[in-house]
C-alpha cells in the first residue's frame, strides 16, 4: 500500500512516500517557503520521481499537531483534500506521538516537546514499548518552568526531543542531570515516522473519519482567551 | 469547461461549480458570522479554524448540488489574495491538492477581480473599457478597466472601507454585528436629511475617506446627549448612510465620465445596500450609463465569482504553479 505522509506542524515541513517495505522517498525543508507553499509541490515531485501516479496511492497520513497553527492547517487541509479527491482513507496522528516514536530505541523515558511560541511548550511523556512508544501523560501546553518541575519530579533517565527542547534547553536543564537532550537532527516530527505509524493502522482499516479530522490546537485563539478573561473579571 | 471556485479570504468558506464562466451549477457557502459576532469583527484565527472544519464537507455539498463528481471538473480556481493570510492558505492548500490529485489546470485568482466577474455570471462578458466600483468590508475602490484583465486603480479608501465604517457606526448605535444590513434596514425608516454630516474631501479626486464621518456621528450623538436632545436613531442611520452613499455615487459617476466609458460595474458586499443601489441606478440612468449590479448573493464573497474569473484566465492559457502562496496584500493590476 502506497502512502503519502504530511507533517507540517513545526517549522520543519516534511513529506514522505512509503509502503509496507519502508520509505520510498522524503523531503524536508525548514526555511523560506517551508510550510505554506511547497507542501503540494513536494508531494508532486516525490510522486513524479518515484513514478507513482496519485491514483495509485492507497492512503494518506497527516500530522495533527500540536504545533504551529497555520502550518498544521496547511498540512491537514492538503491531506484531507487529497484523500477526498482520491477516495482513499486517511489517518491522523499527533505530532508529539510521531516525534517520540523516532526516539523509541533509547530505552528510557521520552519527553517530546514542541515549541508552542508565546513562551510555552506542547509536551507529553512516553515510554518505549516493543514496536513503538506508549504515551504516559496527556498533551499539555505549559510554560517551560512547569515542564522542568515535571521532569525534576521523575527520578529516572529522560531523553527530551523536539524543537521545544532546543528553544528551552537552559530552563529544562534545571531539572537535573538525569535529563539528556536529543540532537537537532531529531528535533522535528518526521513524515517518515508518520508513514511507519500510519501503515499498520491503514492495513487494519483503523481509519479516521475525514470530516472529523481536526488539529490538536490545545490553545484557543487570542481573541477567545481575551474574551474569557474579560468575562471572568466582569 | 466546468471550473470549481474556492474562496476562503475572509469569514466565508465558499465553493462553487461554474460552467463556461456563466452557468452557476452550485454556489455553496458556510458562513461564520455567528462565530465572530461576539467579537464585533472577524477574528483571523477563528476564521482559519472554521475554514479547515468547513472545507471538505462543503466540497461534497457543492458537488452534490451541481449534480456531479470531482471527475467531471475541468479546472480549479482559488482566491490567492487579498485577504487574511491564514484563511487564504486553507483554501489554497485544498485547491492545490485537488489540482494535483485530479491532474487539473490550476489558477490563482485575485479576490477583487472575482467581485468584478460576479457581473459576468449574470450579464455575460463586460465590454471594455468600463469602470468598476468595488465596495465591501475590506475595500472601497474605483477601478478603470481599459481591456480584459487589466486594471488601473483610480482611487481607494485612505482609511476605513465602507463596510467597516458601516459596522463601526452600527455598533456605536447599538445595532450589533455585522451592522451593514441592520443599518440599511433602519435607515429606510429614517430621514436622510435630519443631520447634515460632512462629505469628506480627499486630495486625489477618486479616493475615499470615512474616518472623519464616523467621528462626526459619534461627536454629534455625544453633543446632543449633553444637551438632553436626541435625534431618533433611524434618522442618524439614514443621515450617515446618505453621507457615505452620496460621495460614492458622485465619485463613481465622475470617474465614468472622466474615463469616457459607457459601463459601470459594481461589486462587493456593500453593493447589497439598498440606498447605494437606488441612487446609483438613478444617476447612471440620467447619465446614460449602463450599470451592472450583481444580485445580492453574488455581491458578498462567493466561490462562483472566483470560478468565473478563473475560467476566463484559464481560457487565455494562464496557469498558476502549485508552489503559489497566499498574497494577503495582493493588488489589482
Amino acid at each position: 500500500m502506497l502512502v503519502i505522509a504530511i507533517e507540517t506542524s513545526t517549522p520543519h515541513s516534511t513529506v514522505a512516500l512509503g509502503n509496507e517495505q519502508g520509505i520510498i522517498g522524503s523531503t524536508m525543508l525548514s526555511r523560506g517557503r517551508a510550510n505554506h507553499e511547497v507542501v503540494v509541490p513536494a508531494i508532486n515531485h516525490l510522486l513524479q520521481w518515484a513514478e507513482v501516479r496519485p491514483s495509485s496511492l492507497g492512503g494518506i497520513a497527516v500530522g495533527l499537531g500540536p504545533g504551529l497553527f497555520t502550518g498544521m492547517r496547511v498540512g491537514i487541509a492538503t491531506g484531507k483534500t487529497l484523500a477526498q479527491a482520491l477516495g482513499v482513507p486517511i489517518v491522523g496522528l499527533a505530532s508529539l506521538d510521531v516525534l517520540a516514536f523516532s526516539a523509541r530505541y533509547c530505552r528510557r523515558l521520552i519527553c517530546a516537546a514542541i515549541d508552542a511560541k508565546r513562551g510555552e511548550l506542547f509536551s507529553a511523556l512516553y515510554r518505549p514499548v516493543p514496536g513503538g512508544v506508549a504515551r504516559q501523560t496527556p498533551f499539555e501546553a505549559a510554560k517551560p518552568a512547569h515542564l522542568t518541575a515535571e521532569l525534576e519530579s521523575r527520578p529516572e533517565d529522560i531523553l527530551v526531543v523536539g524543537t521545544g527542547a532546543l528553544v528551552y534547553r537552559r530552563e529544562l536543564e534545571e531539572a537535573g542531570n538525569h535529563v539528556e537532550f536529543a540532537s537537532p537532527a531529531w528535533a522535528y516530527p518526521a513524515a517518515t515516522s508518520l508513514v511507519e505509524l500510519a501503515i499498520p493502522r491503514l492495513l487494519r482499516e483503523d481509519y479516521d473519519r475525514l470530516y472529523d479530522l481536526q488539529p490538536h490546537y490545545l490553545r484557543k485563539s487570542d481573541a477567545e482567551i481575551a474574551w474569557d478573561k474579560r468575562r471572568r473579571t466582569g | 469547461m466546468r471550473v470549481l471556485g474556492i474562496e476562503t479570504s475572509c469569514d466565508e468558506t465558499a465553493i462553487a461549480v461554474v460552467e463556461d464562466g456563466r452557468a452557476v451549477l452550485s454556489n455553496t457557502i458556510a458562513s461564520q458570522v455567528h462565530l465572530h459576532e461576539r467579537f464585533g469583527g472577524v477574528v483571523p484565527e477563528v476564521a482559519s479554524r472554521a475554514h479547515l472544519e468547513n472545507f471538505n464537507p462543503l466540497l461534497e455539498l457543492s458537488l452534490k448540488e451541481a449534480g456531479m463528481t470531482l471527475g467531471e471538473i475541468d479546472g480549479v480556481a482559488v482566491t490567492v489574495g487579498p485577504g487574511l493570510v491564514g484563511a487564504l492558505l486553507v483554501g489554497i492548500a485544498a485547491g492545490k491538492s485537488l489540482a494535483l490529485a485530479l491532474d487539473l489546470p490550476f489558477i490563482g485568482v485575485n479576490h477583487l477581480e472575482g467581485h468584478i466577474f460576479a457581473n459576468v455570471l449574470e450579464s455575460g462578458p463586460i465590454e471594455e473599457p468600463y469602470v468598476a466600483f468595488l465596495v465591501s468590508g475590506g475595500h472601497t475602490m474605483l477601478v478603470h478597466v481599459p481591456q480584459a484583465h487589466a486594471y488601473e486603480i483610480l482611487g481607494q479608501t485612505l482609511d476605513d472601507a465602507a463596510g467597516e465604517a458601516f459596522d463601526k457606526v452600527a455598533r456605536f448605535l447599538g445595532l450589533g454585528f455585522p451592522g451593514g444590513p441592520a443599518l440599511d434596514e433602519l435607515a429606510r425608516k429614517g430621514d436622510p436629511n435630519a443631520v447634515r454630516f460632512p462629505r469628506a474631501v480627499t486630495q486625489r479626486r477618486f479616493d475615499f475617506s470615512l474616518s472623519g464621518l464616523k467621528t462626526a456621528v459619534v461627536r454629534h450623538v455625544k453633543a446632543e446627549r449633553a444637551t438632553g436632545r436626541e435625534t431618533p436613531v433611524q434618522d442618524l442611520a439614514a443621515s450617515f448612510q446618505e453621507a457615505v452613499v452620496e460621495v460614492q455615487v458622485e465619485k463613481t459617476i465622475s470617474a465614468a465620465r472622466e474615463m469616457g466609458v459607457h459601463t459601470v460595474a459594481l461589486g462587493g458586499g456593500v453593493v447589497a445596500n439598498s440606498r447605494l443601489r437606488r441612487l446609483l441606478a438613478e444617476r447612471a440612468a440620467s447619465e446614460g450609463l449602463r450599470l451592472l449590479v450583481p444580485s445580492p448573493e453574488l455581491c458578498t464573497d462567493n466561490g462562483a465569482m472566483i470560478a468565473c474569473a478563473g475560467h476566463f484566465r484559464l481560457m487565455r492559457g494562464e496557469r498558476t504553479l502549485l508552489d503559489v502562496g497566499a498574497s494577503p496584500g495582493l493588488a489589482l493590476n
